[in-house]
């Protein structure tokens, strides 16, 4: 048993996911808070799966071995919406039937009831990524950027403790994606959360800066590149 | 957005084609002709039986017939209150499970209930929960004392309970597939993670980010179990209250009054029933407004409801209670029909026989074949057009757009009676009632809206690219149709024939008033059987209603495994 510690980041202990018996990936890593862990790996290696194992949503067709501790809790037994991560998809998947302003309201804590302070928390969030005054807009007229950074926003005022990022920029355009990049890594890092990101594409690697993890290409290196604890 | 180049495209074009005219006109055409029909001789008009002037006597007739206010406020209310337990169980059901593996078990079950005539349903809950019924077996008389059927009114209950509970029984899988339908789009699993991610329990997640997405999809399947629910005749007859009855049942029987002036009467109070519809189907818009106002306060409080067991359990209740009783009434239906005597309170018969079986197949061979061809032939007829009207519509790249799906539902949102009474006038004029075709005819104004719901999504979902990839290698139109869209849709086709059918089969009102007594379905004879006590043949009738629909499903399942059995992607996930 660990205990609760809220200075520890997230840690996958000995994961392994299995797919009608063969073992699809396996992986035991430890991200620290404000630290970003970047997965790679082919199509079909399994990535959205670990990122499905580890917010709680795996299939029931996969098996799944190993623990996932947050800030010390152990995650196994969680329900996903007890879990306190953060998601981010390929696609923002921002609400149609909300405004903008209304789907970051959507993820302020009900512990703020003041519903004049909801707002003001929205829009001041609104404009840290620079969209002050998109709040009556809906969504669907935001560009692609605009809804990314919409998106992420809206994540963060859930108060995750956590951030798991799915190819969260293949929908922008190479200038876009590099200012919205730089974006997510800022605001995750200054939260203090640790980040797992999932991606094709190399210079999202190197911009995160952290550690590298090849899902798939090199079955014996299958430890964390950087912790490294061999386990057993 | 491809709903907006939709919309700018639609400007420019050309909107109308030859299937889209035929299906505004077979479809809204008899509705407007029969409100007509039925308008006229309400206000005292009937040329055709000698009344040739306008006079308010009709209206003043049925104003006096006794209990007229309760019978329509017993149509107001069970129908409404019918429709919205359905909606209710339906969504906390689907919010509290859908993509679990109960979710996916239960569906099994629901999808095949739909094709249950409302007739043989509410047949088979009248044997379940009747005095002398089985649930009252069960106990008796060990715990209640009874030897003989209690005197008490389960069935037939003044307030229409029965009533209400047959009606949700049956719309409940209507409603539920139809959202089942709704949610299959692509992105409504993400939907769901995002909720969870910003920590919404999986029922708040529903009710405030999909529901808001998927209800315009849903709205119009409402609107009609409310229209449907508020002027039923035949679940009414079997399981309604008598004393009086509601309000539509009451207007067949005037309607079939050899005292002529009974018949202006009957029509006139199809014009009152038109009105009590509109009512509900004005309250339920009501309360939708209401709705949205309380929701959109609530997307803003930020409440997760995270803390949900409880109320997921008891979302699976009256969803497993309405499987338990279908199931238990059609296994009633089965027994009863096999039984020779089952005397009050054996819990099962005590001599069985197969031959009444025989008797009854034979006796009702007529009707079986009136059943059989009036199911094939609207069902064929129907998917053809529907097919038609979406191929057309989708080589010109228009979408099937608000309006001309308000044409394709308008004979389920108003009240059937209503324009079945002018309906019957019209075909009396041109001498066609109580002939086959008239028949077939008004089956397919309530068929084809059925087969387009059942079709139009697999149409959508279907890759439009199949078909440009074989358009720029030269081949034509209709070769792309018959070799490429056709064979990829050939479940769903399938499936749609089986729905079509089934609808078919469960029309009763359309077959009572149309076939005019000559033109006799498995249908009516099972509720003539059934209000005439016959419990046996009643329930041998109520399962031949079942056999033509399950005949419909079960080739919707084996043909494709068949025709394409070596192809691994055109197997059915999971
Ligand atoms: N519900 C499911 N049932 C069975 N197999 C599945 C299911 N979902 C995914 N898979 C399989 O699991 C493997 C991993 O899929 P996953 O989506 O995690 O890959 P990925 O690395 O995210 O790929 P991509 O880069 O294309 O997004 C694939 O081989 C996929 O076919
Ligand atoms: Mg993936």
């Amino acid at each position: 048993m660990i205990a609760p510690d809220p200075a520890s980041g997230l840690i996958l202990q000995n994961v392994s996911l299995r797919l009608n018996g063969l073992v699809l990936l396996s992986i035991d890593c430890d991200i620290p808070p404000g630290a970003i862990l970047t997965i790679m790996g082919e199509s079909g290696s399994g990535k959205s799966s670990l990122l499905n194992f580890i917010a709680g949503f795996l299939k029931p067709d996969f098996e799944a071995q190993g623990d996932v501790v947050l800030r010390g809790r152990n995650l196994s037994n969680v329900a996903a919406q007890d879990r306190h991560i953060g998601l981010m998809f390929q696609s923002p998947l921002l609400f149609p039937h909300m405004s903008v302003l209304q789907n970051l309201i959507f993820a302020i804590p009900p512990e703020i009831k003041n519903r004049q302070k909801r707002r003001e928390l929205a829009e001041q969030a609104l404009t840290d990524v620079g969209l002050a005054g998109f709040g009556t807009r809906d969504p669907a007229t935001l560009s692609g950027g605009q809804q990314t950074r919409v998106a992420l926003m809206r994540t963060l005022l859930a108060q995750p403790e956590a951030l798991l990022l799915d190819e969260p920029f293949s929908s922008l355009d190479q200038s876009r994606r590099s200012e919205v990049r730089k974006l997510v890594f800022d605001l995750a890092r200054k939260n203090g959360l640790p980040v797992l990101l999932v991606t094709h594409d190399e210079e999202d690697a190197r911009a995160a800066g952290g550690m590298v993890h090849h899902l798939g290409a090199d079955e014996t290196k299958n430890g964390c590149p950087l912790t490294g604890q061999p386990q057993q | 957005m491809p709903s907006e180049v939709d919309r700018l495209s639609q400007g420019t074009r050309l909107r109308v084609d030859a299937p889209t005219i035929l299906v505004t006109v077979l479809l809204a055409g008899p509705v407007l002709a029969g409100l007509a029909g039925t308008a006229l001789p309400a206000f005292g008009y009937l040329p055709a039986l000698g009344y040739g002037q306008f006079s308010f006597a009709p209206f003043q007739q049925l104003f006096e017939a006794p209990g007229l206010v309760t019978s329509a406020l017993l149509s107001l209310s069970t129908g409404l209150t019918a429709s919205l337990l359905s909606l209710a169980i339906v969504l906390i059901f689907t919010a509290g499970w859908s993509g679990t593996q109960t979710f996916r078990r239960l569906t099994r079950f629901l999808s095949p209930l739909l094709s249950v005539p409302h007739a043989a349903a509410a047949i088979g809950l009248a044997f379940l929960i009747a005095p002398s019924g089985f649930v009252v077996r069960l106990v008796s008389p060990w715990a209640t004392g009874w030897t003989r059927p209690p005197d008490i009114l389960i069935l037939n209950d003044p307030y229409g309970m029965a009533m209400t509970f047959g009606l949700v029984a049956k719309e409940v899988p209507f409603l539920f597939l139809m959202t089942l339908a709704a949610l299959n789009r692509p992105r409504t699993e993400d939907f769901f993670k995002a909720g969870a991610g910003l920590g919404y329990g999986r029922m708040a997640t529903f009710f405030k980010i999909v529901l808001p997405q998927v209800y315009p999809m849903i709205r119009l399947p409402i609107l009609a179990v409310v229209a449907y629910s508020t002027s039923v005749v035949d679940v009414a007859t079997i399981l309604g209250p008598t004393t009086p009855p509601p309000l539509a049942p009451r207007l067949v029987a005037w309607m079939n009054d050899p005292d002529l002036t009974e018949r202006l009467m009957a029509s006139a109070g199809a014009l009152l029933q038109l009105a009590v519809t509109l009512s509900a189907l004005v309250i339920y818009l009501c309360l939708e407004k209401l709705a949205r106002v309380l929701a959109h306060r609530q997307y803003q409080s930020g409440h997760r409801f995270r803390q949900e067991g409880f109320s997921r359990f008891f979302s699976l209740l009256p969803m497993l209670l309405i499987i338990i009783v279908m199931v238990l009434s059609l296994c009633l239906l089965v027994i009863w029909s096999a039984a020779k005597s089952w005397w009050f309170p054996a819990v099962l018969p005590q001599a069985w026989s197969l031959s009444k079986m025989v008797d009854a197949v034979q006796m009702g061979s007529g009707s079986l074949a009136a059943t059989l061809f009036l199911a094939v032939v609207s069902a064929l007829l129907a998917t053809s057009l529907t097919l038609w009207l979406l191929e057309a519509r989708s080589h010109r790249n228009l979408a099937v757009n608000k309006r001309l799906k308000s044409y394709i539902f308008l004979p389920l949102l108003v009240p059937q009676i209503a324009f079945l009474f002018g309906l019957q006038m019209l075909f009396l004029l041109f001498g066609l009632s109580g002939t086959l075709l008239a028949v077939l005819l008004s089956h397919l104004i309530f068929v084809f809206p059925y087969a387009f719901l059942a079709l139009s999504d697999p149409w959508d979902q279907l890759d439009p690219r199949y078909a440009r990839a074989a358009r720029s290698i030269g081949a034509p139109r209709a070769k792309v149709f018959w070799k490429i869209q056709l064979p990829l849709l050939l479940r769903p086709v399938l499936v749609t024939i089986a729905v079509a059918a089934a609808v078919s089969v469960g029309q009763y009102l359309p077959t009572l008033m149309i076939g005019a007594g000559r033109i006799v379905t498995i249908t009516t004879e099972s509720v003539a059987l059934a209000s005439g006590g016959n419990r046996q043949f009643a329930s041998l009738y109520a399962l031949l209603q079942l056999i033509v629909p399950l005949m419909g499903f079960l080739l919707a399942a084996l043909v494709p495994s068949l025709v394409h059995r070596n192809r691994a992607a055109m197997r059915l996930g999971k």
